[in-house]
């Protein structure tokens, strides 16, 4: 991120410039982490495999941060996400193990192989997620209701029918699980064991879908005019309209994109675990926003990167790893450690930003 | 603030009208479901005292943690412009501490005392850590506090040593359920204790003015002399000394701390307690009372779902569908549109301002 610091004389308060500094103390961060894990762990830290199980393991996190970085980047909030992306991993369990019984017939009567159930179960992914992201998007924009209460009535309204649909845990079948948990191997990125043998490193599909999906909001939100109303509307509503932009629409937008986000991550979810849970995804819209933070979008809107936010997922992980690998197993270290980073990292953002207000501004 | 009490009750009296008309049709739809749902009886509890019971008492005892939390939410909402997520969290290390203190010696009177006072001041002081991110380091609230709502929980059990002990005494029955003698739940009566400790702070003290200030504009307060970053710190401290509270009834109802359960939760009912309260969550002007009633009406909601027979993890959807009600009619753009329909079909809008304040 060398166009960080283009000139010196280039140090107006633009929310952009803000953006790109968050990013880079943040990618620093990670990399220090994880070279500093390396070194004095080294183990599997050293080994490739490690990066990918941690994506592996975050595909479906990674891809609701996307969502809620721009949510967060328009000045909004959705909290929704963690219990979306359940209800949808445990809807498309039980479209791929016909509990639901809700394509049974249409699959029995067409005569469709058993492997289509995976194209309903995305197809109705991405209706839910959608749905969601429509209703809330709607009351948030078009009604003026605070987000907060929207979208927390969204994620009960989600968790709740989880356990009205099923209370028992569900599974997919294993024959559909072998399709969908195909991993790709980087034979070149592996690591040869004890016995010599070369183990590839392995990459889930969901990881390439949280890729694609990284890559494309970062053009959005970079190169396209909704993308750059986004920015707008989160800096200053007032001034966004004055520009022309149709504040509610973008807003409704937002929203969307960020129910479409869970109902794609409930999918990957699924292909990741093959199992529907009341509790699946706990706490994952904390996890977001803690991953967007560190990431460097501020929740007052208007700043924000969505690579950071793939880098915070990453720190995040790493954070957990590393505690894990250094011999803290009372099982409150991961937790308090990840809140002691997150403190240092919201400080040290703060301070950075109150720094630059201050030298930049005079005031 | 020369007005009188009743005539600020008045002035601020729409706000009150969704806690109130939700309330209202939760009553009505439990009488027409069950006339005798509000029916309050005498029984005799375990010790034999005679004590209340029904649905009724069961609401207001239920929800007590509920409203000193939505108290103490209601302050931190109007001074900071945002939430506290991590009241739950706060709560379970007070009942943590509460317990570890308790654990010290043989129970009496003096050290559950002693117990309280290190809660609440383990519970101030991490109010204070908060309140210190919010105001001296100029964090939005929900991420100051995001820190303790991730790693809170794992703090109180890390103080009990990842142990969930339990404590009996008669004195922590007589907090959790009924002191002998008194037929009405202890929580309810800390609860009025409570809400008389808030309002004598708001009669005789500014600090209501000043926490509205703040919460209206930031820079206008401090030019006039208000130390904004005090209030913002003040109101978060209070807000600990709130979770304290509510940790200990919590710990003293089940006579055991569990950190991953107790309370769980409760910060989002709190939050949205305020907000049915028809308080601002930007901040600025509040109504403490609104809160309060929101309380209400969410554990008059959960209550009349559970007699309902709806199973225990289902009530958050149908939850989550009155909320969206409630919140659809206390839009602004439902209110305008419902204005000017009223206007159409009856000439006269509804000015409930200055019509109640005539009457």
């Amino acid at each position: 991120m060398e166009n960080g610091k283009k000139s010196p004389s280039s140090r107006r308060r633009e929310p952009i410039t803000d953006t790109q500094l968050l990013l880079t103390i943040t990618v620093c961060i990670f990399i220090a982490m994880y070279v500093g894990a390396m070194f004095i762990w080294g183990g599997g830290f050293k080994k490739p495999q490690m990066l990918f199980d941690m994506l592996n393991d975050n595909a479906f996190l990674i891809i609701i941060s996307c969502g809620l970085t721009i949510v967060m980047i328009t000045g909004s909030i959705d909290i929704s996400v963690g219990g979306v992306t359940a209800l949808v991993a445990m809807v498309s369990v039980m479209i791929l193990n016909g509990n639901l019984g809700l394509f049974n017939g249409m699959i029995g009567a067409l005569g469709l192989p058993e492997e289509s159930r995976i194209f309903f179960a995305l197809l109705m992914s991405l209706f839910i997620g959608l749905a969601f992201g429509a209703v809330q998007g709607f009351l948030i924009a078009y009604l003026q209701i605070q987000p907060f209460i929207i979208t927390l009535a969204g994620m009960f309204f989600a968790r709740g029918m989880i356990t009205i649909i099923s209370v028992d845990p569900q599974k997919a079948p294993q024959e559909l699980m072998d399709i969908l948990q195909t991993r790709i191997n980087i034979s070149w990125l592996g690591s040869v064991n004890k016995k010599g043998v070369l183990i590839p490193a392995r990459m889930e599909i969901g990881v390439i879908i949280a890729l694609i999906i990284v890559i494309l909001v970062f053009f959005l939100l970079r190169k396209r005019q909704l993308g750059r109303s986004f920015y707008a509307v989160g800096g200053n509503p007032q001034s966004a309209l004055m520009l022309g932009i149709n504040v509610r629409r973008t807003r409704f937008y937002a929203h969307l994109l960020s129910g479409l986000f869970s109902g794609i991550a409930g999918f990957v979810f699924m292909m990741h675990t093959g199992a529907g849970n009341a509790t699946n995804a706990t706490a994952a819209e904390m996890n977001a926003i803690a991953s967007s933070i560190i990431g460097g979008t501020l929740l007052s809107g208007g700043v924000g990167n969505v690579a950071g936010t793939f880098f915070g997922v990453l720190t995040l992980s790493t954070i957990k790893s590393v505690v894990t690998t250094s011999g803290l197993r009372d099982p409150w270290w991961q937790s308090i450690s990840t809140g002691a980073m997150l403190c240092l990292f919201i400080l040290l953002q703060s301070l950075v930003l109150m720094h630059r207000r201050k030298g930049g501004n005079g005031k | 603030m020369k007005r009188s009490g009743a005539s600020r009750f008045f002035y601020n009296n729409s706000q009150l009208l969704i806690p109130l008309i939700a309330i209202l049709l939760l009553t009505v739809f439990n009488l027409i479901r069950d006339p005798g749902f509000f029916s309050v009886g005498i029984a005799a509890n375990n010790n034999g005292d005679p004590v209340l019971q029904g649905n009724l008492i069961s609401i207001l005892n239920g929800a007590s943690e509920l409203v000193i939390l939505s108290m103490g939410m209601t302050l931190v909402t109007a001074a900071a412009g945002g939430q506290d997520i991590s009241v739950g969290a706060l709560a379970a290390i007070g009942g943590s501490v509460f317990v570890k203190v308790l654990k010290g010696g043989s129970i009496n009177g003096l050290l559950v005392l002693a117990a309280f006072l290190a809660c609440c001041a383990a519970a101030m002081v991490f109010g204070a850590l908060n309140g210190s991110l919010v105001s001296f380091f100029g964090i939005q609230p929900m991420i100051a506090t995001l820190i303790l709502f991730t790693c809170g929980r794992s703090i109180a059990y890390w103080i009990n040593g990842g142990a969930t002990p339990t404590v009996a005494s008669p004195i922590l029955n007589a907090i959790g359920s009924f002191i002998p003698g008194i037929p009405v739940p202890t929580p309810i009566l800390i609860v009025i204790a409570a809400g008389i400790l808030f309002a004598l702070l708001f009669r005789f003290t500014a600090l209501g003015l000043y926490i509205q200030t703040v919460g209206i504009n930031q820079g206008a307060a401090r030019l006039n002399g208000i130390s904004a970053k005090g209030i913002k710190l003040l109101s978060f401290i209070l807000l600990g000394a709130c979770c304290a509270v509510a940790g200990v009834i919590g710990v003293s109802r089940l006579g055991l701390i569990n950190h991953e359960t107790l309370l769980i939760n409760i910060e989002m009912d709190a939050i949205l307690a305020v907000a049915i309260g028809g308080n601002n969550l930007g901040g600025g002007r509040f109504k403490m009372i609104g809160s309060v009633l929101g309380a209400y009406a969410i554990q008059a909601l959960t209550i009349t779902l559970y007699a309902m027979k709806v199973p225990s993890t289902d009530v958050k959807a149908y939850k989550a569908v009155v909320i969206i009600i409630l919140v659809i009619m206390g839009s602004p753009v439902v209110k305008d549109a419902a204005g000017r329909l009223w206007k159409r079909l009856f000439g006269t809008r509804r000015t409930g301002t200055a019509g109640k304040e005539a009457a």
